[in-house]
């Protein structure tokens, strides 16, 4: 099947400082892909930088196609249909995320005029159906309101029925309840989760939180200083991660059953990227770096199906298997 | 839910006015003797006594703040000094030379400065934005006067286009009236471009770019009306000057304004002309400010919000 969205070689850099040293990545239609890394790592500028929504004097190269067609530099008219009619997306921080002084119904309106064929009274139907449809109590009357009236939860409601408004095959979900107190971020979630299922939407959840990501994801992709590590279907990463670091990401996370055992962290800081180490960025910070590490970064290359790391450990480990089934 | 935003502000507005005309009645009475400053210091000393006992200055301070009081409140704002001319007409007929002036300022000081900061944030880090940055800076920090006098050298002396004072036709007008655009401009655009780079930040910005919105519709839309709030501000100021801001520069080109009449009235001691020409002040500055506050109210619905609650 083809992918929905590919992305190949996508770098960023602001000032001069690369933030994304060659992204890939492919995302399938209605796949839920998590992506995962610390703050910094560049999560949010990849899909950023996707949509064209990065300032003016980030550069931007590699490619980024959706059903095929090519949309990174695309005009801005194209890019326009694209955001929020082909690929929508909500933020971490919702209270800031909404214009303080225009009303929730002329935002949402906003959204459904752009990317659907809708006039006068249907517009508002609609912008009832999908705060409704999101949860909001008493939609009829809490249209006239302003963004200040709802509490953080509720406006990341919104946020989402504004995303909704324009029929996305794609959701990217940066952060989204990152914001939020811990009851009111797994409602969040299950809400995402119940309108990608009704609406056979993609999507990307971008996270910190490795439990939000294993619960709500069929695949995750690990982020570590501006390139993709590792990525592996979630229940595979979870259980047998190959990648040092996503081995350190995980093992930070206490278990829910089995003996109580000592957290472990990972050493060091991430790098500089203004100083980054010319191999491998973890190197500084692996347990098992060895000299080849400090010499050439590994790229991201397939250990089976569906799973692809990039530490050359990884790489000798398949080529004694390649090596064993080669005789 | 409007109403008691509004009350609050009116309160407030009332009290700075009182303020306002305590204030001027306390400096004035420090500041020296009527008497001696318009018979000057050889006058028989019957006849400063004779002076002082016919404009009540022989009463006790408090008793003068009273009857003065009083007769604000009764719309008497007493006599000029030095002509016995009621003090508000003196001012009164002042009032059209001034606005003469500080009414098209306004309007050029508008018309080039939001746009000049508009289109500078928009164009952030650009040649036209630093060439628009460099003027404003330069058009805030010469004062009024050297601008003024620089004016007057170029196109009056100079290139002889222009007269350099007095106010017989409306080519009188042009160099006074530039000087006060150019200085306000400069504030007017630094501020809206410091305002829309604000916004243009915001969250809220990308979010409306991230569901499709074309980018003109963004500025137009979604940042001018948030940026709208704090250059609303600057306004106000720029509107409760209108009839007192030009002092220096009707000095300067000796404009017969409510400015130069200040400035003369001072230097006289005319307590009545002075204190008339500060409640004036007052009442515009107090005014302007509460207009800024219904805008706000209008502009900005968290403070609507506010003030219901407050």
């Amino acid at each position: 099947m083809a992918p929905l969205v590919n992305i190949e070689g996508l770098r960023v850099a602001f000032g001069g400082v690369p933030v994304l040293r060659g992204v890939d990545l492919t995302l399938g239609k209605g796949e839920a892909l998590g992506l995962v890394g610390e703050s910094g790592s560049g999560k949010s500028v990849t899909w950023l930088a996707a949509l064209g929504l990065l300032p003016r004097h980030a550069k931007v190269s590699g490619s980024v196609s959706l059903d095929g067609r090519e949309i990174l530099g695309a005009p801005a008219s194209l890019l326009d249909q694209i955001r929020g009619g082909r690929v929508a997306m909500i933020f971490q921080d919702p209270a800031s995320a909404l214009n303080p002084v225009l009303t929730i119904r002329k935002q949402l309106c906003e959204a459904l005029a752009l990317h659907r064929d809708l006039s006068g009274k249907t517009v508002k139907a609609e912008a009832l159906r999908l705060l409704n449809l999101v949860g909001i109590p008493d939609a009829a009357r809490r249209l006239a309101a302003y963004p200040h009236e709802f509490s953080g939860g509720q406006v990341q409601r919104i946020m989402i029925a504004m995303a909704l408004a324009g029929n996305p095959d794609l959701l990217i979900a940066d952060e989204p309840t990152t914001a939020l107190d811990a009851t009111i971020q797994a409602q969040i979630l299950e809400l995402l989760s119940t309108v990608r299922r009704e609406m056979g939407m993609a999507m990307v959840l971008i996270s910190h939180d490795l439990g939000v990501v294993a619960e709500n994801c069929d695949r995750v992709a690990v982020m570590y200083a501006g390139r993709i590590v590792e990525q592996a279907p979630a229940n595979q990463l979870f259980a047998d991660p190959v990648h040092p670091y996503a081995q350190g990401l995980i093992g930070a996370l206490p278990p829910l059953d089995g003996p109580r055992r000592r957290l472990t962290a990972i050493p060091g800081t991430v790098p500089d990227p203004a100083h980054m180490p010319r191999g491998c960025a973890f190197a500084p910070r692996c347990v098992f770096a060895a000299e080849p590490c400090g010499l050439a970064a590994p790229s991201l290359a397939p250990i089976a199906d569906d799973r692809a790391v990039a530490c050359i450990r990884a790489e000798a480990s398949r080529r004694a298997l390649l090596g064993i089934a080669a005789e | 839910m409007m109403g008691r935003y509004f009350a609050i502000r009116i309160g407030r507005a009332a009290l700075t006015i009182v303020l306002v005309v305590t204030f001027a009645f306390v400096v004035l009475r420090l500041s020296g003797d009527p008497a001696l400053m318009i018979l000057g210091p050889e006058a028989p000393p019957e006849v400063l006594a004779a002076f002082r006992k016919a404009w009540g200055l022989d009463d006790p301070i408090w008793f003068q703040y009273l009857d003065y009081f009083s007769a604000i409140v009764k719309g008497e704002l007493g006599r000029s000094m030095r002509d016995g001319r009621p003090a508000i007409d003196l001012v009164l007929e002042r009032i059209p030379a001034t606005l003469a002036l500080t009414l098209p300022a306004f309007v050029f000081k508008v018309a080039l400065g939001i746009p000049a900061g508009i289109y500078a944030a928009l164009h952030r880090g650009s040649a036209i934005d630093r060439a628009v940055m460099m003027t404003a800076v330069a058009g805030f920090t010469v004062p009024s006067f050297v601008l003024a006098l620089l004016l007057v050298l170029v196109f009056a002396v100079q290139l002889g286009w222009l007269p350099s004072g007095g106010q017989d036709s409306w080519r009188h007008a042009i160099l006074p009236i530039a000087t006060l655009s150019l200085g306000g401009a400069a504030v007017l655009a630094r501020f809206t471009r410091s305002a829309m780079l604000e916004v243009l930040g915001q969250p809220y910005i990308r979010t409306a770019s991230a569901k499709g919105v074309p980018w003109r519709k963004v500025v137009t839309s979604h940042a001018l009306p948030n940026a709208a709030i704090p250059t609303v501000t600057i306004l106000g100021f720029m509107v409760g000057t209108l009839i007192a801001g030009a002092v220096v520069v009707e000095s300067v080109f000796s404009w017969p304004g409510v400015g130069r009449l200040l400035v003369v009235a001072v230097a006289n001691r005319d307590l009545a002309v002075v204190q008339c020409i500060l409640l004036l002040v007052a009442l515009t500055m107090v005014s302007s400010n509460l207009i800024v506050d219904f805008l706000y109210g209008f502009l900005d619905p968290r403070l609507r919000a506010k003030g219901a609650h407050a």
